[in-house]
């Protein structure tokens, strides 16, 4: 038996060509993108997460510099942060769970025969091509009482007392953009559901009805199951997605009326783009972005306890 | 047309070794089929001549010439793959000539060879079709019809038959003799299947974990299997191995029959014996006595599992119609110059 | 597989309001847009919130489009989108097949990479991005929208290039090298045309995606003539907050590219959400 060495016949020419195909060669191709990234996204991070250590104002130009902690001591003590990470809390669990619920519907319904069923995935997917902006302003108009039925249907149903604004009303203006998001947002949860439906085998549920399972049975026993991974993962990123989703809301009521709408990510936005006090934007991100680390670990870790895979 | 040759060959993933010490050379028109169970690495051999995977160890020559960095294309060697992998936009001519074409010859001549090809192939009609709208077996021909336009020096083939159904297969083994015989060329063919090893090759290079366990004619592998494994890889149905022990120039088996056997060297561990090798006879009479479990007409033979006292299950195969039905008492006499043995490593030690 | 429902006429009967609801629940938003835009301006105040007007006109349309500078918008966004959605697949496709095609050494780690991108509040960057771009003078520029957009698609466009090249067996690359193609030839003459309608679905997605993105627009871009769409329509709306009709033909517009693109990618939908699983 041979012994192998570096020093076997050709063992360096083929060791270069080993080099090319499993270290250069791919960077090759990956370079592009890892340098738009970095420098259009990660450098910006880092200098974002520096910027809340530090007081920069555009327009007061003249007090910049570093800040230490202050940024963080201001938030603390900022009721407007505390008021906006209540509202992101109801925006994004209240969008999820509609958008989940009515989502899974649809999947279902979608998951069965009927005729005109191409046509109608189509239709009922359109909102999700929709612009963002142009979904916000459509709902913000239909919540108008001049050009818009809603408030003249809540009110005949005795929902509203008169037919007004809701987006006006401190009390109920979240539920505006909640809304349209719900309206944006079921297509990505019935298309990805309807994915993971179509990957359970038929026969399953051929064999669970030959053992006398009710249709019932079948969707806690079999479906469920079958879609628990799918749904743990896809509802996490999506309340993380949602969690920083501003356009809708800067739109529809930009964080008003009296803050009352006010989330993290609009809060930034606002600050940054209103105010320019672009020190304190960063701060109330850092702030969101450690929420979220927070949230993922958790929901990560309370997955691995829970679903055995 | 060339000769290949390998030279202490070996592959690794990182530490994970999963080719070592292949020595193997390959006359100019040869027909070696590399054969082993999967995950032998023969497929992984046959892309290191093909220069599909890097080699880490040893040497690749082809006609004299090193080619252990030479791409693909450099090395003037056709390949017929499991999943054919013919390419899906463009139609059965094209697809043919498509090496011709990426060589930049000219367009009548890559025509008539297309043409010639396709006709020896019975593709001639086909030629307009796309890939999608072939069954099987035609896919088949085109991949095999892309390699023989090229003319290359050597033909390798990865399982091309595994994809048909029963009777296709017969056919196409068929059609790669004609090929063989007609082009003269060396190829290198892999397969799990040993019929197709048995019936095509001028040599068999039988493979398992990653070792050359035996190089050898079809005939020299059935007869003289160098060990256990390729006695029972070899050879269908599967020879019977039975415990058994040395008694001066005896072997002794576990039911009390003394079997002597000529050239044996050192201590025995088992003996082989095919299910062809063994005949029945009278129960008061034979080496063997005990009671038919199944049995199975196949009409041209008759395959016999029968339970042996003292051993247990054997099976054997007899010519020809042989009455007779499960639990029925059997005697059965062994033919001693065609048993073999093996030692504890399972090496075989008799001549 | 789908699933065979016993037919029972109550089931039958919760099916079909199902269809009817979620059918209405998409659609009536679009409609009332429509419906908006064809009415004509006396006609809004007294028959808003009717269902149908009693006259339709395109007058309105005609006003957004010659009388504002909504074309202007409608050309930048269109520039924008259209070159973000090119540079982008172009490099996606590029890592998508390095992704696909090599194993080598960091690449957990730029997966992982991505995939944090793709999770981090975009608007964290805001500021520091304004800072660059101010710095580099190039505020009110579309390329510097380009750019941005470009960076903020390419790891899901670079995921979905992945999984369509996934579909690509290796053996034709493999064959096409056999048949004496370099790696690159085996790029261009096999995988491109097979990768081609990928290749669309990716321009899709990503034109969608930069022809409705705003927050970044309304940072970056200040002068009328480089508004995008998005932004010019938000200033129209916050300036002439009356011309409900001109307002809703401009938002219809603005709809239009968007579902060109929708119905070309369709098919694609679930590839695309399931390997981005992040994007909206």
């Amino acid at each position: 038996m041979t012994t192998f060495t570096n020093k076997a016949p050709g063992g360096t020419r083929a060791r270069t060509s080993l080099y090319w195909r499993y270290l250069v060669e791919p960077y090759l191709y990956l370079t592009p993108a890892i340098l738009l990234i970095a420098l259009v996204m990660l450098f910006p991070l880092i200098v974002g997460i520096s910027y809340s250590f530090q007081t920069v104002n555009l327009l007061h130009l003249d007090k910049g510099g570093w800040a230490g902690l202050s940024n963080y001591a201001d938030l603390w003590a900022d009721r407007k942060f505390w008021l906006a990470l209540e509202n992101t809390l109801v925006w994004t669990f209240g969008s999820v769970f509609f958008q989940f619920t009515l989502g899974l519907g649809l999947a279902l319904l979608l998951n069965t025969r009927f005729p005109g069923r191409r046509v109608f995935q189509a239709l009922v997917f359109l909102p999700w091509a929709v612009p963002t902006f142009l979904t916000a302003l459509i709902w913000a108009w239909l919540f108008n009482p001049v050009i818009g039925p809603l408030p003249h249907w809540l009110a005949a149903v005795g929902a509203l007392s008169e037919p007004y604004n809701i987006l006006g009303d401190p009390e109920l203006a979240i539920w505006g953009p909640i809304t349209a998001n719900i309206w944006y947002g079921v297509p990505f949860f019935a298309i990805t559901l309807l994915a993971a439906l179509q990957s359970i085998p038929s026969e399953l549920y051929e064999a669970a009805e030959i053992d006398g399972a009710t249709a019932w049975q079948s969707f806690t026993k079999i479906t469920l199951p079958f879609l628990a991974p799918m749904i743990a993962i896809t509802v996490m990123l999506r309340t993380i997605w949602i969690a920083n989703f501003a356009d809708l809301i800067f739109i529809m009521t930009a964080g008003g009326p009296a803050n009352s709408t006010q989330i993290l990510s609009t809060y930034v936005f606002t600050t940054a783009f209103k105010k320019l006090d672009f020190g304190y934007a960063s701060t109330i991100a850092v702030a969101l972005l450690g929420l979220l680390f927070i949230y993922a670990a958790l929901v990560l870790a309370l997955r691995r306890k829970f679903v055995k895979v | 047309m060339a000769r290949l040759e390998l030279r202490d060959i070996g592959k690794s993933y990182g530490t994970m070794e999963v080719l070592r010490d292949i020595n193997l050379s390959v006359a100019d028109g040869e027909f070696i089929v590399l054969v082993g169970p999967s995950g032998c690495g023969k497929s992984t051999l046959l892309r290191m001549i093909a220069g599909l995977e890097p080699i880490t160890h040893g040497e690749l020559l082809i006609d004299g010439r090193r080619m252990n960095d030479a791409a693909p294309r450099d090395r003037d060697i056709a390949m017929v793959f499991q999943s054919y992998a013919l390419y899906p936009h463009m139609d059965v001519a094209r697809n043919m000539g498509f090496s011709m074409e990426i060589r930049g010859a000219r367009a009548e001549e890559r025509r008539s060879k297309v043409a010639a090809a396709a006709k020896t192939l019975g593709l001639d009609v086909l030629t307009e079709r796309l890939p999608k709208a072939l069954s099987g077996g035609q896919r088949q021909r085109v991949a095999m019809g892309r390699a023989i336009v090229r003319d290359p020096q050597a033909f390798l083939f990865d399982e091309p038959l595994s994809n048909l159904d029963a009777a296709l297969r017969v056919e196409m083994r068929l059609e790669i003799a004609r090929l063989h015989h007609r082009l003269g060329a060396t190829m290198v063919y892999v397969t799990h299947d040993q019929v197709e090893a048995l019936t095509l090759a001028d040599r068999i290079v039988v493979m398992n974990g990653g070792i050359v366990q035996q190089v050898g004619t079809p005939l020299e592998l059935y007869d003289t299997p160098a060990n256990r494994f390729v006695a029972q890889f070899i050879g269908s149905p599967t020879m019977n191995v039975l415990p058994a022990s040395r008694e001066g120039g005896d072997v002794r088996l576990s039911n009390g029959a003394l079997i002597s056997l000529e050239g044996l060297e050192g201590p025995v561990a088992e003996l082989g014996i095919r299910p062809e090798h063994l005949d029945l006879a009278d129960p008061d009479n034979a080496t063997f006595t005990g009671s038919a479990d199944v049995v199975e007409h196949l009409g041209s033979d008759t395959n016999i599992y029968a339970q042996i006292d003292g051993i247990g299950p054997l099976m054997v195969r007899q010519h020809g119609h042989v009455a007779l039905r499960a639990g029925d008492r059997l005697g059965i006499v062994v033919q001693p110059e065609r048993v073999h043995a093996f030692d504890a490593t399972g090496a075989r030690i008799n001549s | 597989m789908s699933v065979q429902v016993r037919r029972s006429p109550l089931r039958s009967f919760g099916k079909l309001c199902a269809i009817l609801f979620y059918l209405c629940f998409a659609l009536f938003p679009i409609y009332w847009l429509v419906k908006i835009s064809v009415t004509p301006d006396q006609l809004v105040y007294t028959e808003g919130t009717k269902l149908w007007p009693s006259t339709a006109t395109l007058g309105n349309f005609g006003k957004v489009i010659f009388q504002t500078d909504f074309l202007i918008f409608f050309r930048n966004s269109l520039f924008v989108s259209l070159s973000t959605a090119a540079v982008t697949t172009l490099i996606a496709a590029a890592g998508g097949y390095a992704f696909s095609r090599f194993e080598f050494s960091g690449k957990r780690i730029l997966v992982a990479l991505l995939l944090l991108t793709q999770m981090f509040p975009l608007l964290m960057i805001i500021a520091p991005i304004y800072r660059i771009v101010a710095a580099l003078g190039l505020l009110n520029s579309l390329p510097s929208l380009i750019l941005v957009y470009t960076a903020f698609n390419i790891p899901f466009a670079t995921f979905l290039m992945q999984s369509f090249f996934d579909g690509i067996p290796k053996d034709l690359e493999d064959a096409a090298m056999m048949d004496g193609c370099s790696r690159f030839q085996a790029l261009r003459k096999v995988i491109l045309p097979l990768t081609l309608p990928g290749l669309g679905a990716t321009l899709g997605f990503i034109f969608t995606a930069a022809w409705s993105e705003i927050l970044f627009a309304l940072m970056l871009i200040r002068s009328n003539d480089a508004m995008t769409f998005p932004v010019g329509l938000l200033t129209f709306v916050s300036k002439f907050s009356v011309d409900w009709g001109q307002m809703m033909a401009a938002g219809v517009l603005a709809l239009v590219p968007s579902c060109i693109f929708f119905i070309f990618i369709q098919k694609y939908l679930v590839q695309g959400l399931t390997s981005g699983a992040v994007k909206g």
